[in-house]
């Protein structure tokens, strides 16, 4: 069962993170493909019982970020001026290609023959709780700081969007 | 399955958003790509993480998506006041600082 989410995820997140850079129609397609990527992320993160983190990726990347995105392309309503990548010949392309298919199936089958144990933790691993708990005693400063810098994320986004450049 | 499965996807994902930065010209896109690294780098720290048994790999993995969220806030800042001062995306076209 954790195995075959494992594969579906995986397979969601790559595949979707390629359409994020291969889409050359619109921007618009690529920021969705980044939200599908994302939630498979989120889903590995729980696999890998990092609760929380996977919670807060829904939330910060799938939610908030990509929602920006969006609301960037469509305020700047850029339609079709995503086309055109670097050049390259077609011989060095072929040759590119055959090398990462080899490359990929080689790791496919280097990782179906890997039988090792999954590594036990305790359960309290990875909760809001424990998490939180971290948070707001060992990493304290790391939180304050992270505050500060939001604050000044916040000032510097309203000063460069500003209608003119003084 | 293992954590370092999961290493290996991440690298894969690392490798896609490097490949976005390279070859796209759209700056929104090359945008996105530098996002797709920065959330394999996450799952890479997750997995780490996972696989010794300390959660400090998630702690990092939590600052870095604070940092992404304030990069992801002044990028976009810039490309809306590039847009309104030259109107293009393409980053052939600002090409003021290249010498």
């Amino acid at each position: 069962m954790r195995t075959a989410l494992f594969w579906i995820f995986s397979v969601m997140a790559v595949g979707s993170a390629l359409g994020v850079v291969g889409s050359l129609r619109s921007p618009i397609n690529s920021a969705l493909s980044l939200v599908l990527s994302m939630l498979a992320l989120a889903g590995l993160y729980v696999l890998l019982e990092a609760q929380f983190v996977g919670l807060i990726q829904v939330m910060v990347y799938a939610g908030a970020i990509v929602v920006l995105f969006l609301f960037v392309i469509m305020l700047l309503n850029l339609r079709g001026s995503g086309a055109g990548s670097a050049e390259s010949r077609p011989i060095g392309k072929a040759a590119g290609a055959v090398v990462a298919v080899g490359a990929v199936l080689w790791l496919v089958r280097r990782l179906a023959a890997s039988r090792a144990p999954w590594p036990e933790v305790d359960p309290t691993y990875g909760t809001t709780r424990a998490i939180g708990e971290a948070l707001y005693t060992d990493y304290v400063l790391s939180v304050q700081v992270a505050g500060v810098l939001l604050l000044a994320g916040i000032i510097a986004a309203v000063v460069l969007a500003k209608k003119k450049i003084d | 399955m293992l954590p370092f499965h999961f290493q290996v996807v991440a690298a894969l994902i690392f490798a896609i958003g490097a490949l976005g930065v390279m070859l796209r010209r759209n700056m929104i896109v090359m945008f996105m790509s530098i996002e797709l690294m920065l959330n394999a780098a996450n799952l890479s720290l997750v997995a780490f993480s996972r696989e010794i048994g300390n959660d400090q790999g998630q702690i990092l993995a939590f600052i870095v998506m604070v940092v992404a969220a304030v990069e992801v806030a002044v990028g976009l800042a810039i490309i809306i006041s590039l847009v309104r001062n030259r109107d293009t995306v393409n980053i052939e076209d600002t090409s003021q600082m290249k010498w």
